[in-house]
This record gives structure tokens, C-alpha cells and sequence, in this order.
């Protein structure tokens, strides 16, 4: 590899938000699609209709959606990454945009990459030139006029009817054909007949002949495979795994980004036969999913840090009752409430923490959709042959993105075994002890209903026949003997589960670590910077306890440099690893502003960290436009616009400060200052001026 | 209807003796529980005793059934978890006054809100028995506990108000020291369809020297005896107020009603536990083609 391919990553950057410089792809032929708009404007079902189009055409794609915590209003950012080959993330590119407000079009309009195109409804919203970038086509698309035939025939049409005509254009300069997009509408509206359809078709077909007439295609030919791919998001695969696996109860309490696992599950309730029982707090949830799995039925339930947090005491008890339950934690933003609807890998500890005292447990962490479900359906089986509570530990970005999947990954070929379950006992057997002390740790269990084998199950520590050695009868060699028992049983489950690999080339310069959703980027990240001389290979993380120790030792000090990456502050997956194998890492990524990293700002920040080079953490011209949007959407409704940022000395601030010239929106004057401290963030002025002064 | 072939007592003898202090209510109360499995025939094997954490709680280890002495105020979760995985089993849940109008009340008043087809027997002895005496939610005002040195200026929490108006639809008081009724109360609650709620005065001789069993001695009364109608909402929630010098005991309130089990379309195919584990081939395909 020659060495001027290190462009690839801008050697200038070294600040938080990574390069924003548009680079070829070195996966595949690829192209990035966003959908920007407010909340309540229909934009996932715009995303839906191109993202399922691709997957019926054998290609590949992976969606997120950055949306914020409110119905409507707020600011939407939809981004599909479409390719040839698998898609691993949502990746940094722009290739066209459609903007459904003014504000989107002002804020996305200058990410768009060269030879990309910025669509948008000329009729409503206006284009300043000045934010166009260079190689850049705009293409207004005039909604009445292009409708004229449409709404003859099928009458006014809804606001939300313009972002079919936007899809329509994107599907005529991406060159993905109107064929299948049609298709994928009459699936979609079947239930609302013929009528609803055709104008929906119609619709497409006006975008799409306005944009070939008016704009040039965005990406060469594509060879398509016509091999159909589900389009799955990470919650559905847990949930359908789930059920695939046995799984016949499910308790949740709604909860960002758990939720869609509950929807999921109750929506397909009677068609899988799954008991699906909303409760009215976390602690309900986990006491019913361990009742239930006591009861003898394969039982799971599902939710975010916070309702975790109220959960623990119960991981506990299912711990020292060896109740097999499978808990799945969605990581959000934290701590608190955070960022409900932002991504983040902050959970660790706490699901590793969970509850007082030791007692067996797995953790596990899937990478991506595919192995969401596989891991799902696995972990139901380790659950009951090693009678344990297992921690399904994920992220927003894995949870709620989509992205194609191999319907082969959705295997329905399961071997389902629920460990060692005692059906009959006769009485001449003696008294049936439900935590018989064994060699593998493991003690047959019996089910309530089952004849001569009664027992409680208690959370006070207890003999082998499940008699209490908490008070009366204490007892120092029995409870000695209870807890080896118990550990016992996480000696043979590390050797049934796979060891962490090495991914990439062997001779590597440098080792990412990773684990989650993240994993996705940083294979991607990894390839550009093998690419770009920097041969790198990577080591994802999934079984988290039990933990292979050795065998992570063993890779990471052959390692010449090791780099955490992790959306959190603190990298914890970095500190965990320490205290397992006492390795610590040569430097860390971390990103823990709500958004999910990006490759090329991994490979970037790579390359930072090899060469010595210490991240910025300043407030960049970027983020002081993006600071000063905040406040000018939350006081003045967005009746003004930040335009130019200048750098200013410290001015008695005690530090530089970014000032921002704000603009009228509606007649472009000076409407206003802000300042913005370098450092800090913090707003130091902040005027709205009124426009006659000046 | 099924004839019931009724047990002996006997048939429940726990695996140990119960530890509780000489003289306690509690037993009187495992006695009626015991009694009451018997006279409702439920085989031990199909009997689920499910507690929290208290001196009451301790109570499915002294019972031969099967058991789960859970957490400190969850006995309800996990009893609903379990007996809507099993509805074959008959589920008794038992505990006391803290466990379950105090840390565990937001379950109670949801499970009975459910009406779901379970038995709770509430070992009420208005004070915290096992963590040594402090005051609970149904210690009088006034009354010196060792968290109230000075009195507690809380009000009582009355458990029969909230069943009823929380949705339960067999609501009823028993005092262990009338064992007879008690014993008879339980196996109403149990033989009902539905939540059944039983509170009993079930005096801590040790930590509460107010609530005594001559204090109740002098007070209770059985509604039996009086001729009272427990179908009538209203006049149940007049006779739930009652107290001071005369106190009811009996069923203050039963109804007729569906229960969460009859409404759940999953349980329509039997037991849960008893279903076949997994989806049919047809139907996996069924969910992979919507998500093309
Ligand atoms: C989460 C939690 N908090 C506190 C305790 C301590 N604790 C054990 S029993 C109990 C109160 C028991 O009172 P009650 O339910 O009325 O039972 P009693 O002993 O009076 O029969 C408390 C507070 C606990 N075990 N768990
Ligand atoms: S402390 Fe009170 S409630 Fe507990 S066993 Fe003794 S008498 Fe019974
Ligand atoms: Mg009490």
C-alpha cells in the first residue's frame, strides 16, 4: 500500500466529531441516503419504503434513525447506507439528502458529498446557494406543479405525500428503479386497497421522472442479486430468536429502547403463542419473568439501565434459587434518564454489578442483528442447563437500527434442550433435593406440579434440599459447600462457549477491542486503516461472564498496540479487561455525545493516538454552529439561524470564545450574537437584537 | 361440578418446624392454610405457597407444597409469573403486613386491579416482626415502636378499603385466634375464581403489646353471625371502615367476575408450561416475510 493512500484519513483532524471529509469507499460501491425532518413528519416510513426496496433487490443496506424523545417537532436524521456487499454500520458518507423542513436543509445541505444531491420541496423551502457544497446538485422539486395529474385524479394530498415523490427521486438518481419500490408500496398498503396504492405508485413515479429529467444519477449501475434480505432491527431479532427458541413469557415495563421488543412480542403474541404481560414496574417485571421461570416455562424480559437498576435485587435471586431467566438491558444514554433516545455503553458495570453478593450469571453482548438472534436463541438453552440468569447486554444503535440480514440467519432449525428436569420421582427414591450437591454444579430441578419432589425455592442460602441455612440452622461447611456448588457450574459453561478471535490480518501493527453495536464500525474502521498502510486487525467481545481470560491475555499481550473503542466515557470494556487479564490498553476512543461512532472517525482517531497526537476536545466551528441551533430552537423558536462563526480572544471570559452572527430566517439581517466559550461551552452572551436597531 | 376429595391436615406437615416464637399468630395461620389446601383437596404437588421476606414469610418452609420464598415485598410478581406459566397450580401467596402493603403495595393493588386467580393470606400483626420492631403500615397512630419512639403520627392503611375498591373480588378477615373461620375463609378464598384477599390479625407477641389477642378477643365479631350480604359493593366498604370496639371478621366482600387468566388468548390453548416449546416452520417463514 502506497503511502500517500494515508489521505483516506485527514491528517489534520484530531477533534471529537471525526472527519467529516468525504472519501471513496474501500468496501464496496455503496451509497448513503438521509431523510431529514421534524418528528411526526413520516420520514421512517420514507426510509422503510427505499431501505425495503433495496432488500428485495439484493442489496444491502443499514439504517439509523437519530431521533429525539418527542412525537412531534424536533429534529429527525434518518440516514440508509445502501452497498453491494454487507453493510456494517451506518458509515460517514452523504450522498443525497432529503430535507422535509427548512431547518434540515440548513443544517444537511453542507454534508452533502460531492457529485450528491440535496432534494427538497421548492415550493416551500428555500435553498441559500451559499450552503451548497461544491460538485453538489440542488434539486428543488415543485410539488404542485409535478402533482397536478395526482391530485386530479386522486384529490388534495396530505402534506406528508410530498416525501413519496421525494423517494421517488432519490430511487431514479440512486438507479434503484421504480419496479420494486412499487412492489414494496402494494405490500405496504395492501390493507388500504387499490385506490391508496396506485396514488402511492403514482407518487413515486412523478418524483422519479422530475429527477431524471432534472438531475444526474448519484452512483453508477448496480448489478443486483434480486436475493430477498428481511430488514430487521436489533429488538426484533432478540424478540423473534426468543420465541424461535421456546421462549413462552415475556414481562417488560416500557422503556426506551427496550420497548420494541414488548411491541413486538405482544403484537405477534397469539401467532407465536407467548404470554406478553406489560407490568406496572421493573420490579414486577423481573419478579413475573422468574416466577414464570420457576413455573417451568422459558420466560425473558426486557429494558433499559434504568429499569435494570430497579431489577437487580432479582438477578440476585434467580441467582441463588438457580432459576434460568434471560434479562436483555438496552444501553441508552446515561446516567438518570440521560439521553432517552441516544445510544451509549455505559451499562457495563452495572449489569456486571447487578445485585448483592456472587452468584453464577452470563453476560453477553451481541455484535450485530444477525448474532442478536443467534445469541438469543442460544442463551435460552446455557439459561436452563446451567440454571442461571443470563444478561442479554445491547445498545440503542444495535436495538432499533435495521439493516438487511441473510434470511439464512434466521434459522429455524433448533435444538432445544432444557437441561437436566427431574418428570418423575418415586417415592422409594428418597427425598428429591433440589440443590444436590454434584460434581458439574449442576442439580436436576423439578417443576411445581411434579410428584414427591416438593421444595421451596428460597433466597435465603439453603441446604440441598433447599432448607434454610440463613438463621436457625447455620451451618459454615453446607454454605461453603453451596457456593462451590454453584460456581462449579461457570467452569464447564467457559469451555462451551467460544473464545474471542482475532479479526483481520495477524501481523497487525494495531488491535481495536471492542464489544456491541460498535463492532460494526470498528471492522470497517480497521479496513481503512489496513488500507491506509495501518494494518489493523480486531478483537470483539461478546461472552462477558463467564470471560475467557486466558485466551484474551494471550491475544492482547501478543499485540503490538491495543486500542479500546467504546461509546462511553469511561471505557469500560478497556477497565474490564484489565481486571481480568491485567492488559491495559495503549489508548482509547470514546465517543459519549448520544451518537454512535463512525468508522472513519475511529480510523482518524487511530491514527491520532499512533501518531502521539491528543484529541481536541475544544468546541469546534461545528459545534459552536451546533450549540448555538440549540438555543435558538429552544428560545425563538428557530426564528433565527447561526451564519458565521469567528475565534475571539478571551475578552474577560477566562478563556477564547466562538462568536456567532445569527441571522434572520425570513429576511436574512442581523438578527443577534452569541458567544461560546472554546473550552467550556458555555454561553457567555446570548442577544436578540431587535432587527430595527441595526 | 367436581367433587372435592378432601385431605387431611396432615397431609401438609412441613419438612421442619416452624421457628417462630412460642405463642406467635403465624401458626395459627399455617394451621388454617394447611387446613384449608385440605379441604379444597389441592394435592401438595399442586400447591405453590409463594412469600416475600418477613417472619410470616417464612412460612412455605413449613409446609409440605411446593415453594418460593422470594423478596422482601415481591411475593406478588412472583406468584403471577408462576401461575401464568402453571395455571394447573393453586397459588397461595403469604406473607405479612410490610411485605405486602408496604414495600410490596404497588404489586397488590395491580394484581388485584388483574383479578387475577390467586389466594393472598396476610399475616397482619401491624408492626415489622423479623428486622425487630418498627412501626408498618398498619401500626395505629400514636403507637411506640422503635422507629416512632415518640408515636406514630402515620395513619394506618386499611387493607380491606384498598382490596375492594383495587379490584378484588373475595376480600375477607380472619383472626389466627379463631382458626375455625380462618381456616374456612382461606379455603373460600382459594375455592373462589378470582384475587382473593385475606387479611388476618395475626399478633406478634413479642414486638406489638397493643395489638394482643385479648385485644381482639374483646372486639372481633363474625359477620356470619349477623346475616351480612358481602355481594353488596358499598355496604362492603361501610363494614371495611369498621373498627374500634367492634371488629368484623369474615367475607366483607366477594364478587363474581373474569379474571385476568379467562382474558389471556394464550392461556385459551392450556397451561403454558404444558404448550409445545417453539414456532411451527410455517409461521417462522411467516415472520421472516414480513420483515422483506
Ligand atoms: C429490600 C429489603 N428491605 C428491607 C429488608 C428487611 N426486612 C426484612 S423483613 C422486613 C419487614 C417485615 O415485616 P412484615 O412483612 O410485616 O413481616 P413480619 O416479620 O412482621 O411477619 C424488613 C423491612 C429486606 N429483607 N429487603
Ligand atoms: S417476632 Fe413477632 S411476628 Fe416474628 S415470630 Fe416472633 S412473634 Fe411472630
Ligand atoms: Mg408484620
Amino acid at each position: 500500500m502506497p503511502s500517500d493512500a494515508v489521505y483516506l484519513i485527514d491528517p489534520s483532524h484530531c477533534g471529537f466529531r471525526g472527519s467529516k471529509r468525504a472519501v471513496e469507499g474501500v468496501r464496496m460501491q455503496e451509497v448513503t441516503i438521509g431523510i431529514a425532518g421534524a418528528a411526526g413528519d413520516g420520514l421512517d416510513k420514507s426510509g422503510d419504503t427505499l431501505a425495503k426496496t433495496c432488500g428485495r433487490l439484493g442489496l444491502h443496506v443499514y439504517a439509523y434513525n437519530s431521533y429525539q424523545s418527542i412525537i412531534r417537532g424536533g429534529h429527525i436524521w434518518l440516514r440508509v447506507r445502501i452497498g453491494d456487499k454487507k453493510v456494517l454500520n451506518h458509515g460517514d458518507n452523504l450522498n443525497a439528502v432529503i430535507c422535509l423542513n427548512q431547518d434540515s436543509l440548513e443544517r444537511h445541505a453542507p454534508e452533502v458529498n460531492e457529485g450528491g444531491v440535496i432534494i427538497f420541496n421548492s415550493d416551500k423551502l428555500k435553498l441559500d446557494p451559499t450552503l451548497v457544497p461544491k460538485g453538489v446538485q440542488a434539486l428543488g422539486l415543485p410539488m404542485k406543479e409535478i402533482c397536478k395529474e395526482v391530485e386530479a385524479e386522486h384529490g388534495a394530498l396530505q402534506p406528508i405525500m410530498q416525501n413519496t415523490v421525494a423517494v421517488g427521486a432519490v430511487l431514479a438518481l440512486a438507479k434503484l428503479g421504480l419496479e420494486e419500490a412499487s412492489s414494496v408500496m402494494a405490500d405496504t398498503f395492501a390493507h388500504k386497497g387499490d385506490k391508496v396504492i396506485n396514488l402511492n405508485v403514482s407518487l413515486l413515479k412523478v418524483g422519479y421522472e422530475y429527477a431524471e429529467k432534472n438531475a444526474k444519477a448519484i452512483t453508477k449501475d448496480w448489478s443486483f442479486s434480486k436475493k430477498r434480505r428481511p430488514f430487521v432491527t436489533g429488538n426484533e431479532a432478540i424478540a423473534f430468536g426468543a420465541v424461535a427458541a421456546g421462549c413462552k413469557f415475556y414481562s417488560a415495563y416500557p422503556m426506551t429502547p427496550a420497548s420494541t421488543i414488548l411491541h413486538w412480542m405482544a403484537a405477534h403474541a397469539q401467532q407465536v403463542d407467548v404470554c406478553v404481560k406489560q407490568c406496572e414496574d421493573e420490579l414486577s417485571v423481573i419478579n413475573m419473568a422468574i416466577g414464570a421461570g420457576i413455573a417451568g416455562v422459558r420466560s425473558m424480559c426486557g429494558t433499559a439501565g434504568g429499569g435494570f437498576a430497579l431489577m437487580t435485587e432479582a438477578i440476585g435471586m434467580a441467582g441463588i434459587m438457580e432459576v434460568p431467566v434471560v434479562c436483555v438491558e438496552v444501553q441508552r444514554g446515561g446516567p438518570s434518564t440521560g439521553l432517552p433516545t441516544k445510544t451509549e455503553q455505559g451499562d457495563l458495570f452495572q449489569v456486571y454489578g447487578a445485585s448483592q453478593g456472587e452468584f453464577p450469571k452470563i453476560i453477553v453482548a451481541p455484535r450485530s442483528v444477525a448474532d442478536a438472534y443467534d445469541t438469543t436463541v442460544n442463551v435460552f438453552n446455557l439459561a436452563d442447563k446451567y440454571q442461571l440468569p443470563v444478561m442479554i447486554i445491547s445498545d440503542l444503535l444495535l436495538s432499533e437500527h435495521p439493516e438487511t440480514v441473510d434470511p439464512e440467519a434466521f434459522y429455524s432449525d433448533i435444538k432445544i434442550d432444557r437441561g437436566q428436569v427431574v418428570t418423575e420421582w418415586a417415592e422409594s427414591k428418597g427425598k428429591f433435593k433440589r440443590f444436590q450437591f454434584t460434581e458439574s454444579g449442576i442439580s436436576p430441578r423439578a417443576l411445581p406440579g411434579t410428584e414427591n419432589c416438593n421444595f421451596v425455592s428460597a433466597t435465603d442460602d439453603h441446604d440441598e434440599e433447599s432448607i434454610l441455612i440463613s438463621d436457625m440452622f447455620t451451618c459454615e461447611p453446607i454454605r461453603r459447600k453451596i457456593s462451590e456448588k454453584r460456581f462449579r457450574k461457570m467452569d464447564n459453561l467457559l469451555k462451551e462457549i467460544p473464545a474471542p478471535k482475532l479479526e483481520g490480518p495477524a501481523d497487525a501493527d494495531v488491535t481495536l477491542v471492542c464489544w456491541g453495536s460498535t463492532s460494526g464500525v470498528v471492522e470497517e474502521a480497521a479496513e481503512i486503516l489496513t488500507a491506509a498502510g495501518v494494518k489493523t486487525n480486531f478483537l470483539v467481545l461478546k461472552w462477558i461472564v463467564p470471560f475467557h481470560a486466558k485466551e484474551v491475555q494471550e491475544i492482547l499481550s501478543k499485540a503490538k498496540k491495543k486500542i479500546s473503542v467504546e461509546v462511553n466515557f469511561t471505557s469500560q470494556m478497556a477497565r474490564y479487561i484489565k481486571m481480568e487479564t491485567g492488559v491495559s490498553m495503549d489508548g482509547h476512543v470514546n465517543r459519549y455525545d448520544g451518537e454512535p461512532l463512525e468508522p472513519k472517525e475511529v480510523a482518524g482517531r487511530v491514527q491520532d493516538i499512533l501518531k502521539g497526537k491528543k484529541l481536541d476536545l475544544d468546541v469546534s466551528e461545528e459545534d459552536a454552529k451546533q450549540i448555538a441551533y440549540h438555543y435558538l430552537r429552544t428560545h425563538y423558536a428557530e426564528k433565527l439561524r447561526p451564519t458565521k462563526v469567528v475565534q475571539e480572544s478571551a475578552n474577560g471570559h477566562g478563556e477564547p470564545v466562538w462568536s456567532i452572527e445569527l441571522t434572520e430566517r425570513a429576511t436574512g439581517k442581523h438578527g443577534g450574537k452569541m458567544k461560546v466559550g472554546v473550552h467550556t461551552g458555555a454561553t457567555y452572551s446570548f442577544e436578540k437584537e431587535p432587527v430595527e436597531a441595526k | 361440578m367436581a367433587t372435592v376429595i378432601e385431605l387431611p391436615v396432615e397431609t401438609y406437615k412441613g419438612p421442619v418446624d416452624p421457628d417462630w416464637c412460642p405463642g406467635c399468630g403465624d401458626f395459627g395461620v399455617l394451621r388454617s392454610v394447611q387446613t384449608a389446601a385440605g379441604k379444597c383437596g389441592v394435592h401438595p404437588k399442586d400447591l405453590l405457597v409463594v412469600s416475600g421476606i418477613g417472619c410470616s414469610s417464612n412460612l412455605p418452609g413449613f409446609i409440605h407444597a411446593y415453594g418460593i420464598h422470594s423478596l422482601h415485598g415481591r411475593s406478588v410478581p412472583v406468584a403471577t409469573g408462576a401461575h401464568l406459566a402453571n395455571t394447573d397450580l393453586k397459588v397461595v401467596i403469604t406473607g405479612g403486613d410490610g411485605d405486602g402493603y408496604g414495600i410490596g403495595v404497588g404489586h397488590l393493588i395491580h394484581a388485584m386491579r388483574r383479578n387475577l386467580d390467586v389466594t393472598y393470606v396476610v399475616m397482619d400483626n401491624q408492626i415489622y416482626g423479623l428486622t425487630t420492631g418498627q412501626a408498618s403500615p398498619t401500626s395505629a397512630k400514636g403507637v411506640k415502636t422503635k422507629s416512632t419512639p415518640a408515636g406514630n403520627f402515620e395513619s394506618p392503611l386499611n387493607p380491606l378499603v384498598m382490596a375492594i375498591t383495587s379490584g378484588a373480588t373475595y376480600v375477607a378477615r380472619g383472626f389466627s385466634g379463631e382458626q375455625k373461620q380462618l381456616g374456612e375463609l382461606i379455603a373460600g378464598g382459594i375455592a373462589h375464581k378470582g384475587f382473593a384477599l385475606i387479611d388476618v390479625f395475626s399478633p406478634c407477641v413479642t414486638y406489638n403489646k397493643i395489638n394482643t389477642y385479648p385485644y381482639f378477643k374483646e372486639r372481633v365479631y363474625k359477620l356470619e353471625d349477623e346475616g351480612y350480604d358481602p355481594t353488596n359493593f358499598y355496604k362492603a366498604i361501610e363494614k371495611a371502615y369498621e373498627w374500634g370496639d367492634r371488629i368484623p371478621l369474615g367475607v366483607v366482600y366477594k364478587t363474581e367476575q373474569e379474571t385476568y387468566e379467562d382474558n389471556e388468548p394464550v392461556l385459551k390453548k392450556g397451561p403454558l408450561v404444558k404448550q409445545k416449546l417453539g414456532i411451527p416452520k410455517n409461521v417462522h417463514q411467516e415472520l421472516i416475510d414480513e420483515m422483506i
